[in-house]
C-alpha cells in the first residue's frame, strides 16, 4: 500500500529571499544599477574615512576642564595648548574652552545661573505643553504661560528691576542671543503676520495697496539690506536723542522682515478657505472681527501651520545674519574666537562645532515640521 | 409680530435720507472709507514724522545728502575680480564706479550660481528618486546635510576651508599645466580675442537664431502635415558647426594666456579668487537642496497613469519621457526653482561676511562706511535687489503662462 511520503517543503532559491534578494534588487538591478553603487561606496570611502579620524581617531579629547551648561567636567590638570594637540586631527579641548563664549558670549561669569535657569525653564515648556493640552484650565495656563514666560526670561537674563544685577545687551551672545533673537523674532512678527495677511486679502483698496507694497517690498530685497537700513537708518527716523539699542534695532528689522513672510504663508492658509466660510459667516451676521477670529483664522492658520514652522526655521537659519552688523550669535563667537592668537589656526574645530549644533536644532525643527505635515493632511491618498 | 415691527422700524429709518449718525456708523461703505481714511492718514503721519526726523537728524550730524557722493574719488582697492576687469577700476575712480564693479561681480555670481546650483539640483534631483536604495540614500543625505546648515555659516566655512586646505602658490595643485589651484584661488587660462574673434562670436549667435527657425518650420510642418523629422542634426550643425567652420578659417583668432609659475606666485592667467570659489560654492550647493526638492516633487507629480497611458499608446521611453513626463513634471518643478534663483542672488549679498566686493560688501560696506551717506546707499542698494527680483517675478509669470494647462 503505498504511502503517501510527505517531503519537506523546498526553502526558496537563496537569490529569492532575504539579503540577497534585497541586493539584487535595491543595488544590483541593472549594470547601470552596479556602477552607481560601487561608485557611490567608493564616494563613501573617500569621505568618511578621512573625516571621522579627523573628528574622532586621531582627535585629542582630554585635556583642561570642560563648562557644560554650568557643570564642570575635569579631564586633565594640564591645560590644553595648541602644542599639545596636535596637527593631525580636531582639538576639541579648544572647544571646551570656547565653550563658554559660544553658549553665553561675554554674558558675565558669575551670573551664568540665569541663562541656565532660562534654558531650563524653555525645556520645561516643551514638558509642560503637552501636558496642559488635556487639562480642565488649559486655556488660562496657556494665557499665563505666554504672558509670563517672556517676562520672566526677561527678568532674569536682563537683571535690573532692582532685583538682579543688570547686564547690557552688548554683553549678551552665543547660542543664548542666536536663541533670543530667533524667539523674539517669531513672536512678534507672527501677529503682525497675520494682520498684513488679513490686510493684503481685505476689501479696502488703501489697505490692500499698503500691505501689498509692504510684503512685496521686504520680499524683494535681501535681509541684509534690512539689517543695514535698521542699524543705520533708524536711528535717524527717530526724534533726536533717542537711544535705541543696537540689538532692539536687529529685533526690529528682523521682525519686520519675517512679518512678511509669515503673511504670504498665513495668505496662503486664507486663500484656500471655501469661499463659502466666508459667506456663511456674514449670512449670520458676524462682524468682520468675529468672522475672522472665530471662522476664518482658526481654519487658515491651521493648514498653514506647517509653513509656519518652515519660515520660522528659515528666519532660525537668518538669525546667523546678525553678525554682519556687529551681534554676537553662536556664529559670530566661533568667527571671533578663531582669531585667538594662543589658537592659531583652530578654525575647523569651531565651525564644525557651530555646524553640529545648528544642524542638531534646524534638522529637529525640520522632522518637526515634516510631522505636522502628515498630521494636518487630512487629504486622502489612495 | 414683534419681529416684524423691528424690521418695518428699521426699513423706515433707512429710507430717511438725512444724515444719521447711526446709520452712518453701520453702512459699510462709510466704515470702509473711514477705516481707510484712518490707515492712509496714519501711514503718510509716519512717513511725514520719520522724514522730517531724518532731516533734522542729518543736519545735527553734519551728514551730506544727495548723490554727489558718486562722483568722488572712491580711495580704496577693491579685490581685483571680474568687476574690476569690466570697469577698468583703480582706487582713482569714482565712487559709482564702486557701485558698478559691485553690480558686476553680484550678477557674476548670481549666473554662475544658478547654472551650478541648477545641474547640482538635478542630479540629486533624479539620485532622490533612484531606485538604487545606496545612490537616494546619499542623495537624501545631502539634502538633509545641506539645507538644515545656515547658508552663511557654510560661506564662512567653506571660505575657512579653502584657506587652509589649499597649497602655498608654490605647491600649486596643478591641471595638466593650464589650471592651477592654491590659496590664492584658480588660475584659469586667460582667453585672449584677436582681430575677427567677433565674427565667430556673431555666427554662433546666428546660428542659434537660425536653429530656432528651422525648429520652427519642422514643426509646423510636423502639424500640417504629421511628418515628423529631427532637428537636433540641423541645430548642431548650426550652432556648433557654423562658428567652429568661421573661426577655422580665420585663423583660430583667439590665444589662451596660461599662468606660469614665478618666484613667489602664479603670474598671467585669469585668477579666480577664493572668496568667489568658496561664495559660489556654497551657494550653489545650499540652493541646490531646495531645487532637488522641486524637481523630486515635479517628477513624483505626475501621474503613474500619464506613464502607462503614454505606453499604451505605443510610444517609446524616450518618447514618452520627452513629451508626456517633463512637460509635466516641469510645470510644478520650474516655478519653484527660479523662486530658488532670486533667492541664490539675495544670499549673494552675504559675501559681506568675506569680503567679496559684490555689491552689498563694496558698494553698502565700503563706500558706506567712508561716506557715511546710509540713506542714498541703501536706497540704490535695495534699487537693485528689487529690479532684479522684478526682472524674475516676470520670467516667473511668463513661464508660468507659457506653461498652464491649456483649456478649450
Amino acid at each position: 500500500m503505498p504511502v503517501f511520503d510527505q517531503q519537506e517543503t523546498r526553502k526558496p532559491p537563496i537569490s529569492q529571499i532575504g539579503a540577497v534578494l534585497w541586493l539584487k534588487t535595491n543595488l544590483f538591478s541593472s549594470w547601470i544599477n552596479s556602477i552607481l553603487t560601487f561608485a557611490s561606496l567608493y564616494l563613501l570611502y573617500i569621505m568618511i574615512p578621512p573625516l571621522l579620524n579627523w573628528m574622532i581617531f586621531d582627535a585629542s579629547f582630554s585635556f583642561g576642564t570642560i563648562n557644560f551648561f554650568g557643570f564642570e567636567i575635569k579631564f586633565s590638570e594640564e591645560m590644553a595648548t595648541n602644542d599639545n594637540c596636535g596637527r593631525v586631527g580636531a582639538c576639541w579641548p579648544y572647544i571646551y574652552e570656547k565653550l563658554y563664549m559660544y553658549t553665553y558670549g561675554f554674558y558675565p561669569r558669575t551670573e551664568t545661573w540665569r541663562p541656565n535657569t532660562v534654558f531650563a525653564l524653555t525645556g520645561l515648556l516643551f514638558v509642560i505643553v503637552p501636558l496642559i493640552k488635556n487639562y480642565k484650565y488649559k486655556n488660562r495656563v496657556t494665557l499665563s504661560l505666554i504672558i509670563l514666560y517672556p517676562l520672566i526670561s526677561y527678568v532674569l537674563i536682563a537683571g535690573g528691576f532692582g532685583l538682579l544685577t543688570p547686564v547690557d545687551t552688548d554683553q549678551w551672545g552665543g547660542l543664548l542671543l542666536t536663541l533670543i533673537i530667533a524667539s523674539v523674532g517669531i513672536i512678534v512678527s507672527f501677529p503682525i503676520g497675520v494682520l498684513l495677511a488679513l490686510g493684503r486679502q481685505s476689501n479696502l483698496k488703501v489697505i490692500k495697496l499698503f500691505s501689498t507694497l509692504f510684503i512685496e517690498f521686504i520680499r524683494a530685497v535681501p535681509l541684509i539690506t534690512i539689517l543695514f537700513m535698521a542699524s543705520f537708518v533708524l536711528p535717524l527716523f527717530l526724534e533726536s536723542g533717542n537711544y535705541f539699542d543696537k540689538l532692539l534695532r536687529a529685533l526690529i528689522g528682523i521682525a519686520l522682515f519675517q512679518a512678511a513672510y509669515f503673511a504670504e504663508v498665513v495668505r496662503g492658509g486664507l486663500q484656500a478657505i471655501p469661499r463659502g466660510q466666508y459667506e456663511a459667516a456674514d449670512a449670520i451676521g458676524l462682524s468682520y472681527f468675529q468672522k475672522n477670529v472665530l471662522i476664518i483664522l482658526p481654519q487658515a492658520l491651521k493648514i498653514s501651520i506647517p509653513n509656519i514652522v518652515g519660515s520660522s526655521i528659515s528666519l532660525f537659519k537668518d538669525t546667523t545674519l546678525v553678525l554682519i552688523i556687529g551681534l554676537f550669535d553662536m556664529l559670530a563667537m566661533v568667527n571671533l574666537t578663531s582669531n585667538d592668537p594662543y589658537w592659531l589656526g583652530r578654525e575647523t574645530e569651531g565651525f564644525v562645532f557651530v555646524t553640529m549644533v545648528m544642524w542638531a536644532i534646524l534638522y529637529t525643527m525640520s522632522r518637526y515640521s515634516r510631522k505636522l505635515e502628515l498630521r494636518f493632511n487630512t487629504e486622502n491618498k489612495n | 409680530m414683534y419681529m416684524k415691527k423691528i424690521i418695518l422700524d428699521s426699513l423706515g429709518k433707512s429710507q430717511h435720507r438725512g444724515l444719521n449718525f447711526r446709520d452712518m456708523l453701520y453702512n459699510n461703505e462709510a466704515r470702509a472709507f473711514f477705516f481707510q481714511i484712518v490707515t492712509f492718514v496714519l501711514v503718510v503721519g509716519l512717513f511725514y514724522t520719520a522724514i522730517g526726523n531724518l532731516f533734522q537728524n542729518i543736519d545735527e550730524r553734519g551728514i551730506n545728502t544727495g548723490f554727489t557722493f558718486l562722483k568722488n574719488r572712491a580711495g580704496f582697492d577693491i579685490l581685483p575680480f571680474l568687476g574690476n576687469y569690466v570697469v577698468d577700476y583703480t582706487p582713482e575712480s569714482s565712487n559709482f564706479s564702486v557701485f558698478y564693479v559691485g553690480l558686476v561681480n553680484t550678477l557674476v555670481v548670481a549666473f554662475v550660481g544658478i547654472i551650478l546650483s541648477t545641474l547640482i539640483g538635478l542630479l540629486i534631483g533624479i539620485a532622490r528618486l533612484s531606485n538604487n536604495y545606496l545612490v537616494a540614500k546619499l542623495a537624501g543625505g545631502y539634502i538633509e546635510l545641506f539645507r538644515n546648515v545656515p547658508i552663511l555659516l557654510q560661506i564662512l566655512f567653506w571660505y575657512n576651508l579653502f584657506i587652509n586646505l589649499f597649497p602655498h602658490p608654490k605647491q600649486s595643485f596643478a591641471f595638466f599645466d593650464i589650471m592651477f589651484l592654491n590659496q590664492r584661488g584658480l588660475y584659469l587660462p586667460k582667453p585672449i580675442p584677436e582681430d575677427g574673434f567677433m565674427l565667430a562670436a556673431i555666427s554662433l549667435l546666428l546660428g542659434i537664431i537660425a536653429s530656432y527657425f528651422v525648429k520652427k518650420y519642422y514643426k509646423k510642418k510636423h502639424e500640417l502635415t504629421g511628418i515628423h523629422t529631427s532637428t537636433w542634426p540641423f541645430s548642431i550643425a548650426l550652432i556648433l558647426g557654423l562658428p567652429i567652420i568661421v573661426f577655422l578659417i580665420l585663423g583660430s583668432p583667439l590665444q589662451f594666456d596660461i599662468a606660469v609659475l614665478g618666484k613667489f606666485n602664479l603670474r598671467g592667467g585669469m585668477n579666480v579668487v577664493p572668496e568667489f570659489l568658496a561664495l559660489t560654492f556654497a551657494l550653489s550647493v545650499y540652493t541646490a537642496t531646495y531645487i532637488a526638492e522641486a524637481i523630486r516633487s515635479g517628477i513624483e507629480a505626475v501621474d503613474k497613469g500619464q506613464k502607462e497611458a503614454a505606453a499604451a499608446i505605443g510610444l517609446t521611453p524616450t518618447q514618452s519621457l520627452k513629451l508626456i513626463i517633463l512637460p509635466q513634471a516641469l510645470r510644478v518643478a520650474i516655478p519653484p526653482t527660479i523662486n530658488q534663483y532670486l533667492n541664490l542672488t539675495k544670499n549673494s549679498s552675504l559675501a559681506t561676511a568675506i569680503g567679496y566686493p559684490e555689491l552689498m560688501s563694496a558698494f553698502g560696506g565700503t563706500v558706506l562706511n567712508q561716506v557715511g551717506q546710509a540713506v542714498e546707499i541703501l536706497a540704490m542698494a535695495m534699487l537693485v535687489y528689487l529690479v532684479i527680483s522684478l526682472f524674475i517675478s516676470l520670467l516667473l509669470n511668463y513661464v508660468n503662462n507659457k506653461m498652464a494647462i491649456q483649456g478649450r
